[in-house]
């Protein structure tokens, strides 16, 4: 558990170079998202290969490093309720405030863009105050 | 060679996310719940991200266009306006009930098990939402 944070700043590191990529070589900001979202409304039709081509990648590294790192166990919950309220809520609200952890996060707050930031205290703040009602007062999670 | 370029950052995303446990949902409600065991790995992760984007935009400033020819992002808009707020709420409860946001969905779509896609699924079903709301709502300000 000591090097968990290790892996944090390591794993940190990859993902923002993933972000200086797009944004360096494609001109595009690394919001998953918008990325996925633009594909769900079709805004993002004109360059619906570049989102899943990219998307791709994201999914396949994971297979790839799996064998020297080991699998993870995402401890996703399996209360059925409570997956499809969290995903409305995450599906509706980032789209609603136009970006999530890598928007309005990675890319945001690092161009010191207000609205990035002002995202990413509200968001962390509503997730703090949602492990509070949810776990510690209704025990629901 | 947009095409190429996607891949690796999304590569890059994807090994990020996977190596630093950010599929891990107890990690991530682990660093919001505060009043429990916490865990601030969360914390190293945006940390860690930021430097190289830090970089990345400085360097933008420099030059007027993207290696593939694109021009960069416009600056970003500073209007705080309720949907950034109501969204963000939103998105930060939907978060902290599950612990997944749209990135690690997808890093962990091959290992995340039936869980994963009843949550994808109302994702893309929330986000697939928004433009139909959106427009009904417009529709009602513009008949008053």
């Amino acid at each position: 558990m000591e090097q968990d944070w290790i892996f944090g700043l390591l794993g940190g590191l990859l993902i923002g170079t993933g972000g200086a990529i797009f944004l360096l070589a494609n001109g595009r900001i690394m919001g998953a998202s918008g990325i996925i979202g633009g594909l769900v409304d079709g805004s993002g039709h004109s360059d619906a290969a570049e989102r899943l081509v990219f998307l791709a990648g994201v999914a396949a590294l994971p297979v790839l490093l799996m064998p020297l790192f080991g699998s993870v166990d995402t401890h996703v919950t399996d209360n059925i309720p409570v997956l499809i309220a969290a995903g409305l809520l995450v599906g509706f609200g980032t789209r609603l405030a136009n970006g999530c952890t890598s928007g309005h996060g990675v890319c945001g707050m690092s161009r010191l863009s207000l609205r990035g930031i002002i995202a990413s205290v509200t968001y962390i703040l509503a997730g703090g105050i949602g492990v509070i009602i949810f776990r510690h007062l209704l025990g629901v999670i | 060679m947009r095409l190429i370029f996607a891949l690796i950052a999304g590569g890059f995303f994807g090994a990020g996310l996977f190596i630093s446990g950010m599929t891990d949902t107890r990690k991530v409600q682990g660093w919001l719940d505060v009043f429990g065991d916490w865990d601030p790995t969360l914390a190293f992760v945006m940390g860690g991200a930021m430097l190289p984007m830090a970089v990345a935009w400085m360097i933008t400033k420099r030059r007027s266009s993207a290696l593939l020819g694109t021009s960069f992002p416009p600056k970003p808009p500073t209007r705080i306006d309720r949907s950034l707020i109501a969204g963000s709420v939103m998105f930060g409860m939907g978060w902290g009930l599950v612990g997944l946001c749209p990135g690690p969905v997808i890093a962990s779509l091959s290992y995340g098990g039936g869980s994963l896609y009843i949550f994808l699924a109302a994702m893309l079903a929330g986000m697939a939402l928004l433009p139909v709301v959106r427009s009904r709502l417009d529709r009602t300000v513009a008949a008053e």
